[in-house]
């Protein structure tokens, strides 16, 4: 065999199993959940990559966490737009009468105040908050977990995403249910050994810990279990794609 | 197997796959520095261990004004927020770089083009060797003839410092950055000293990169730009440096 036509031999079969490898890598990716919302336009490649990487490594993995005597002494409270009427009633109030709203894909609908959500099994953590923009910090984070609540009201197997918003209305976000009943997903109302104060997202904020800071989204007040985010905002996940950041926040 | 390469066909200064795989690393190297710059403008500061933001101590501060009005960055303006694209372009050229950088990898050791191109001949691997190439560098010395198709001992250290140590470093303190990452291999962020000490080296890292590049484009300028050139984009070498 000559050493041009082994080259085109070698190329072409390679070029051909390429093709038929990443065809097969898509439909695979498909039926196993390795596709975010977010997979077209002009950074799909990327972040498709990378969540799909990502969910095949981190399946059984959790969130480093830290010794009590690693706590930041200065944890960094994000600066927030002002909450509104509202939010203040609210906060005079000691948030008695704050609700978590719970629909979409659950046997039972639900609309819990913060005393409900106290009675289900807490959960602590001491984890960092990791900014996009660089910096962190180290706090524990008390709770319940999100699957608590999930199985309470009875989600669906068919159940892919968990959409939360918050009060203020540009932030709402979603996560996969692999996150959604990871044990360290919680919705945290408490905030090294104190009531978690409103600079840090109090009274509810969902922590998402394999994830950057912008999942974890203060002031929650609604959950949504749905099979499918195309009818929630533009259908690409969550509020961050349609700013430009991806949906999927793991790196 | 097959012949030697005659007069009319002379084998490439560089390989097409070699030129290929710089061309498209160059491209996402420029993708990743400007977006990774945009990125260290939403928070110039830089930390040392696990944790660090705008109320502890900082190791270094880049004193350039910030694109967040939390950062206190002593200018009384702050830059509109790019991080949205910029992250994502970083990622994407991430992924882009690291699967060039594998297929060059898996290619360079098969075709033993780490062995034969880059790692120096056993006659250059002495201190002699290394003091002649500085003195003929720091004479201005044209390359010889010989030179011109292949690389001398200090070329095959520095190309091999940048694909075996500094890219295996980027990528290792880059992936320490990503909690998704870390929670699978935690000992990747504990072993660099936590989150912010593998910032603040993945920052380290590119300037090495950046510093390298500098001599890199300087060193292609002075010894021909045109001819360097050609030998990289359709690799060919002008008819007056042909061995003869």
């Amino acid at each position: 065999m000559s050493k041009i036509s082994r080259r085109t031999f070698v190329t072409t079969g390679l070029a051909a199993a390429g093709v038929a490898g990443l065809a097969t890598a898509a439909g695979l990716a498909k039926r196993y959940g390795l596709i975010p919302p977010d997979s077209a336009g002009i950074w799909g490649p990327g972040t498709t990559l990378t969540y799909a990487a990502q969910r095949l490594i981190t399946t059984h993995s959790m969130a480093r966490e830290f010794p009590r005597s690693m706590i930041s002494e200065k944890p960094f409270a994000n600066e927030h737009a002002p909450l509104g009427d509202d939010f203040d009633r609210h906060k005079n109030d000691g948030f008695a009468d704050w609700r978590l709203a719970v629909d979409g894909m659950v046997a039972q609908s639900a609309s819990l105040s913060m005393a409900d959500l106290k009675q289900f099994p807490a959960s602590s953590q001491i984890t960092e908050v990791v900014c996009e923009e660089g910096w962190s910090y180290v706090a524990e984070w008390i709770g319940t977990p999100l699957s608590e609540v999930l199985k309470a009201c009875g989600a669906s197997l068919h159940a892919r995403y968990v959409v939360y918003y918050s009060i203020q209305p540009d932030w709402w976000e979603s996560i996969d249910m692999a996150d959604a009943l990871h044990p360290q997903t919680i919705l945290t109302y408490g905030m090294n050994d104190a009531e978690l104060p409103v600079g840090f997202g109090g009274p509810l904020r969902m922590r998402v810990p394999r994830q950057l800071g912008y999942k974890s989204v203060k002031f929650i007040n609604h959950l949504t279990v749905t099979d499918s985010m195309k009818s929630f905002g533009k259908g690409l996940g969550s509020a961050s794609p349609e700013a430009g950041y991806a949906w999927y926040a793991g790196i | 197997m097959s012949a030697t390469p005659t007069a009319q066909t002379p084998a490439p200064r560089h390989a097409a796959f070699v030129r290929a795989t710089h061309w498209i690393t160059a491209l996402c190297f420029f993708a990743l520095l400007l977006s990774g710059l945009e990125i260290v403008v939403s928070h110039p500061r830089f930390y040392w261990g696990e944790t660090g933001n705008s109320g502890t101590a900082t190791l270094f501060k880049i004193p350039i004004p910030s694109s967040r009005a939390t950062v206190p960055s002593g200018y009384n303006y702050v830059l509109p927020d790019q991080n949205g694209w910029s992250r994502s372009l970083h990622f994407q050229a991430a992924w882009a770089a690291v699967l060039t950088g594998a297929l060059y990898f898996i290619w360079g050791l098969w075709t033993g083009h780490f062995r034969s191109n880059l790692f120096p001949a056993q006659a250059d691997r002495t201190w002699g060797a290394v003091v002649d190439v500085i003195a003929s560098h720091l004479r201005f010395k044209k390359p010889t003839a010989d030179e011109e198709h292949s690389y001398n001992v200090l070329q095959r250290t520095a190309y091999l410092a940048v694909v075996f140590v500094l890219f295996p470093l980027i990528i290792w303190t880059g992936l320490a950055l990503s909690p998704g990452f870390n929670s699978a291999f935690p000992a990747g962020v504990n072993l660099l000293g936590g989150r912010q000490s593998a910032r603040t080296l993945h920052f380290f890292v590119t300037i090495a990169l950046v510093l390298f590049l500098l001599v890199h484009v300087a060193m292609v300028a002075l010894s021909g730009f045109r001819g360097r050139m050609r030998g990289m984009i359709t690799g060919t070498v002008a008819a007056h440096e042909e061995r003869p």
